[in-house]
């Protein structure tokens, strides 16, 4: 293999090309972002970056040693168009291409957009926070519709800075799926106890001069609204390449495609094990994915399969949250550290006897030494 | 410097956190070595003393930025910075950390 284009210069794609250094490939690495940004961290974008503590600079993944000794060849600012397989070669929205041996997928996704909120904010990328960051002025009052992470980062940076929050959420209790109604209640409590104004339950219709339309007739008055909603997989422009998409780009449990030349890493891989597919938006499936997918792409087969730890943190207000492993809603959810009307409390999911998931409020210490046992796959 | 604690006090494996302007991590590794380091991850706010010990390297609590206690260099992000090393003596039972940070942390 004499060059792999590793296309999506975030996360994903930076680990999958030190991995590529890391596991002894010396041939060229060519990386394609479709921001004109060098590659940047994302998680302080709705934390410090949006309250203006953190500089432009300390987002950057990648410092002048490591530029030297990755030596990448960087094609920013243009988006990849197309994969053609049969040609190896990635098309380029400037006209170009690149000629390829290997393709790493890293394409992300966008912000989801509600119909009837164009003109709203989103947060994804760098240039999105800076617009933000603009807006957040003195005196505004904000409405962010959807109470997942970023809505709740977003609200609580939002009211580190003085300003009036109201969050419009559509489930009874934020994050109510994924962590069941008793925590998702204390994450409700963070907002209540921080003077943000969250409102569950609640249909949002769409934007108006004034705020924000709810579907019972109501407004909600608003200068700057931010919708937190997902993201969509980017994966348009492997349109007619042959390989599978839908909800992200399908891979095997070792992160590779149907072509053994091409793998995928981060939110846009949409991976199966025993027959089900899942993919994972979060900072930590980007970083540990890459080691999995790279070693499969320069072996030329699926050698190793990825086993998420299923890791995931937020910072809100005063508090850090941090969750791993893959609680079902039937697990049995129970304190083992303080209660859910603490400030610092651990939680576990069992299932079976066993531990498979574990969740912290303030408790890093003991979150890291209940969740070691899951890092392990099972079986092994 | 600085009284950390007594030997007795720290078995192996585990470390303390030393409240202070740095405040400084010391720990007693498996092999049983003395390490003390900043105990704010350079990443994050976090304290490393309340990381996993492993060998001689110190994961952070809450991004698992993956730190040499030897050097003060992370191996792995999101940390990119390394954290300052101090040294360790152990007198009549007793560890002290040298208050004055290493200048060669590399």
């Amino acid at each position: 293999m004499k060059r792999v284009a590793v296309v999506g210069a975030s996360l994903a794609g930076v680990r999958a090309a030190q991995e590529l250094r890391a596991q002894g490939y010396d041939g060229g690495i060519v990386l394609i972002g479709e921001e004109r940004h060098l590659p940047y961290d994302r998680p302080p974008l709705s934390k410090a970056f949006l309250a203006g503590a953190a500089s432009q600079a300390s987002l950057e993944l990648l410092d002048a040693g490591d530029l030297a000794s990755l030596a990448l060849d960087f094609r920013l600012g243009v988006r990849a168009t197309a994969l053609e397989p049969a040609a190896r070669r990635v098309l380029l929205s400037d006209g170009g291409s690149v000629h390829a041996d290997g393709v790493v997928i890293a394409t992300g996704g966008r912000a989801r957009t509600l119909p009837g909120f164009e003109g709203a904010h989103t947060l994804r990328t760098l240039d999105d926070a800076l617009a933000l960051r603009a807006a957040l002025v003195p005196g505004v009052r904000v409405v962010i519709v959807g109470a997942g992470f970023i809505g709740a980062e977003v609200a609580s940076t939002c009211r580190s800075l003085g300003l009036d929050v109201t969050v419009l959420e559509a489930l009874d209790a934020p994050l109510a799926p994924a962590l069941g109604p008793r925590l998702a209640a204390v994450c409700a409590r963070l907002h209540a106890d921080h003077g943000t104004d969250l409102r569950c339950g609640v249909r949002v219709e769409g934007l108006s001069e004034a705020g924000v339309r709810l579907a019972d007739g109501s407004l909600v008055p608003a200068d700057v609204v931010v919708t937190g909603v997902g993201m969509t997989p980017a994966t348009e422009w492997l349109a007619g390449s042959g390989l599978k998409v839908g909800n992200g780009v399908h891979v095997d449990a070792g992160l590779v495609t149907e072509l053994p030349q091409v793998v995928a890493v981060g939110d846009v891989a949409h991976y199966h094990v025993d027959g089900v597919g899942r993919r994972h938006e979060h900072w930590t499936n980007a970083s540990e994915q890459a080691p999995v997918a790279v070693a499969n792409l320069l072996a030329g087969r699926t050698e190793r399969t990825y086993t998420p730890s299923g890791y995931v943190w937020s910072d809100q207000y005063s508090g850090t949250i941090q969750l791993a492993g893959h609680p079902r809603p039937d697990d049995t959810l129970s304190f083992v550290d303080g209660d859910p009307s603490s400030s610092s409390f651990v939680a576990v999911w069992q299932r079976d006897g066993a531990t498979v998931g574990v969740f912290a409020l303030n408790n890093a210490k003991l979150f890291n030494r209940l969740r070691r046992p899951l890092r392990r796959p099972v079986g092994v | 410097m600085i009284r950390a604690c007594t030997v007795d006090e720290l078995p192996p494996g585990e470390s303390v956190r030393l409240p202070g302007s740095p405040a400084i991590a010391v720990f007693h590794t498996e092999a049983g070595e003395l390490y003390a380091i900043d105990d704010t991850c350079t990443h994050q706010d976090a304290s490393l003393a309340d990381g996993w010990l492993e060998g001689c390297f110190v994961e952070c609590p809450l991004h698992a930025a993956l730190f040499d206690l030897r050097t003060g260099v992370p191996s792995c992000l999101p940390a990119k910075d390394p954290v300052r090393t101090y040294p360790v003596v152990v007198d009549e039972g007793v560890i002290y950390v040298e208050g004055t940070a290493r200048e060669d942390a590399a």
